[in-house]
């Protein structure tokens, strides 16, 4: 387990201008879970999760790993911590003189494997990732989503049991994205590693974590399970991520607009068919969005009502009585 | 079409002799130059800010130090430090007094050419070295040097050319080599044939440094696919 309590960090502290990056941030990653972080850049999550294996020194507060306090320990165990949190990149970050065996080799080294175990082990991280013929390949002879498989048996070499990714699937187009969450997801289910992923894209969270924390401006705006905050998100900066901010209806309005939600009992009723037909008012829609989350499908729909008050009261009235969710579009 | 002179001194052997003198000063120096400049060049870089061990005072006083020696002219260092070359090796004249010279002249060069190359090494691949809990001393042996070696490579082919470019210099204060045999039969008894042979070789010897050199790159470097 991951616990992060009161953290914050600010550059350059004391000096005429601190940069506050994090600021009280607490958070709990239970063992097993696939946790996402997510926010805009600049929000602070790439500092957050070099917060939880130290690479950033928090300026106050605490990171428990397993009720272990890791901003208390002396050097040389923090160097040893590591070792049982891996880490990933956006850009990889492989060794480019070295041959793909070697890069998955190296952490084991540092921790002064055998040799021969080493190797052994290493070859099987390959076969897991699927590259088990290109273990004398060099980085640079890789596609991007090659190198991050590399990565990410570099990240596993040591068995940990946490592995942070940062931006992971950034650089990398969709379908290779595709690839490197399964593989992800299946590190997590297989191999029981907690997965913090990072990353500034709403499809992430929504293939592959079970809980996600927004972060807005160096604080958490929200947290819970992604399938309760993408259902309805309170902040309005998960809002924004996650019903995308350019897919919003535009300015042009003439009526009143609603959202409707689809919680996951209701989506397969064609709800708008039966709206009309029982209010025999028509109503424009402006967006839809639906999507499967855990194999129940989540979506919410933005509709313009009639310019007529009595209308509009009628059709909120029928939505109220079918117990269809809706809220008021600003 | 040769001189009188040339065709002595040839027949001597001594052009060939100077060859000699000019690429074993060159290499020796070039060699312990590295010895003391590659540390103080892993030392400039490790401890700057942003480095994997920042001390700033030991970084300022370092590279203070680097650079006086720097900014002063061959030339002049060569004579300031005669007495130091008398020191070490007993003598301030021939080719063991030369060799301290070029070393101490080119110590300072090879340490910020050591410096610029490891700081070529992505931020992001010392990141990930530190995620995965080296520690720092295993971080320059396995990271930093590694990383940075054909750069290192470049950098040392460069100082090394430099190097042969002072060593020409030292003939004129009791060096020898293609320099010393350059002034003193060519520019003091004004035989311009000498000086051309002693210029054509120089650029011979250059050329063969670079071409060597940068095929030893082209060999080691991964990230050109191939």
């Amino acid at each position: 387990m991951i616990e992060l309590k009161q953290l914050s960090k600010v550059y350059n502290p004391g000096s005429a201008n601190p940069v506050v990056a994090l600021q009280d941030i607490s958070l709990t990653i239970a063992d097993g879970e696939i946790f996402g972080i997510i926010g805009l850049s600049g929000a602070g999550k790439s500092t957050l999760v070099r917060c939880i294996n130290l690479l950033e020194k928090p300026t106050s507060g605490s990171v428990l790993l397993d009720g272990r306090d890791l901003t208390k320990l002396t050097p040389k165990e923090l160097l040893l911590a590591r070792r049982s949190i891996g880490m990933i990149f956006q850009d990889f970050n492989l060794l480019e003189q070295r041959t793909v065996l070697r890069n998955v080799l190296y952490p084991l080294e540092i921790a002064h494997t055998p040799r021969q175990d080493a190797v052994k082990r290493a070859r099987e991280l390959l076969q897991l990732v699927g590259l088990s013929e290109k273990e004398n390949a060099y980085p640079s002879q890789l596609s991007g989503g090659q190198k991050q498989r590399v990565a990410i048996a570099r990240a596993l070499a040591t068995k940990p049991r946490y592995l942070l990714c940062d931006e992971a699937t950034s650089a990398l187009d969709p379908n290779t994205t595709q690839s490197i969450l399964d593989l992800l997801q299946q590190i997590n289910r297989t191999l029981q590693v907690t997965i913090v992923v990072i990353t500034h894209e709403m499809k992430v969270i929504d293939r592959i974590c079970t809980k996600v924390a927004v972060i807005d401006q160096s604080r958490i705006a929200e947290t819970g399970r992604v399938s309760d905050v993408f259902v309805n998100p309170q902040s309005q900066i998960a809002r924004e991520l996650i019903l995308q901010k350019e897919r919003q209806p535009g300015e042009i309005r003439q009526g009143r607009r609603i959202r409707i939600v689809f919680d996951g009992t209701t989506s397969y009723r064609p709800v708008i068919s039966e709206l009309v037909l029982a209010c025999q008012a028509p109503v424009n829609i402006m967006l839809a969005d639906t999507r499967d989350v855990g194999g129940v499908a989540y979506g919410h729909m933005v509709v313009e009502l009639p310019a007529d008050v009595r209308q509009q009261e009628k059709i909120t009235a029928w939505l109220k009585t079918s117990g269809i969710t809706y809220n008021e579009e600003a | 079409m040769f001189s009188d002179m040339f065709q002595k001194l040839w027949a001597n052997g001594v052009i060939q002799l100077g060859i000699w003198q000019t690429v074993y000063m060159t290499v020796l120096s070039t060699a312990v130059a590295y010895v003391i400049g590659l540390p103080l060049g892993v030392l400039l870089c490790v401890t700057d800010k942003g480095g994997i061990h920042p001390i700033g005072w030991l970084n300022k006083l370092v590279g203070v130090i680097v650079n006086i020696f720097r900014s002063i002219p061959f030339i002049i260092l060569m004579v300031a430090m005669l007495p130091v070359a008398k020191l070490v090796v007993g003598t301030s004249l021939g080719n063991s007094a030369m060799i301290v010279m070029l070393i101490i002249a080119a110590a300072p060069y090879v340490a910020r050419m050591v410096e610029s190359s490891l700081k070529e090494v992505k931020p992001g691949v010392i990141e990930a070295a530190q995620a995965m809990g080296t520690p720092e001393f295993s971080i320059i042996r396995k990271v930093l040097i590694p990383e940075a070696k054909p750069s290192l490579i470049t950098g040392s082919v460069i100082s090394m050319v430099t190097i042969l470019g002072y060593s020409a210099m030292a003939g004129t204060i009791g060096g020898t080599g293609l320099g010393q045999i350059a002034i003193t039969y060519g520019y003091q008894r004004q035989k311009t044939d000498i000086i051309w042979v002693c210029v054509v070789l120089t650029i011979v010897i250059v050329q063969l440094i670079q071409e060597f050199g940068m095929r030893i790159v082209q060999k080691t470097d991964k990230r050109v696919s191939h």
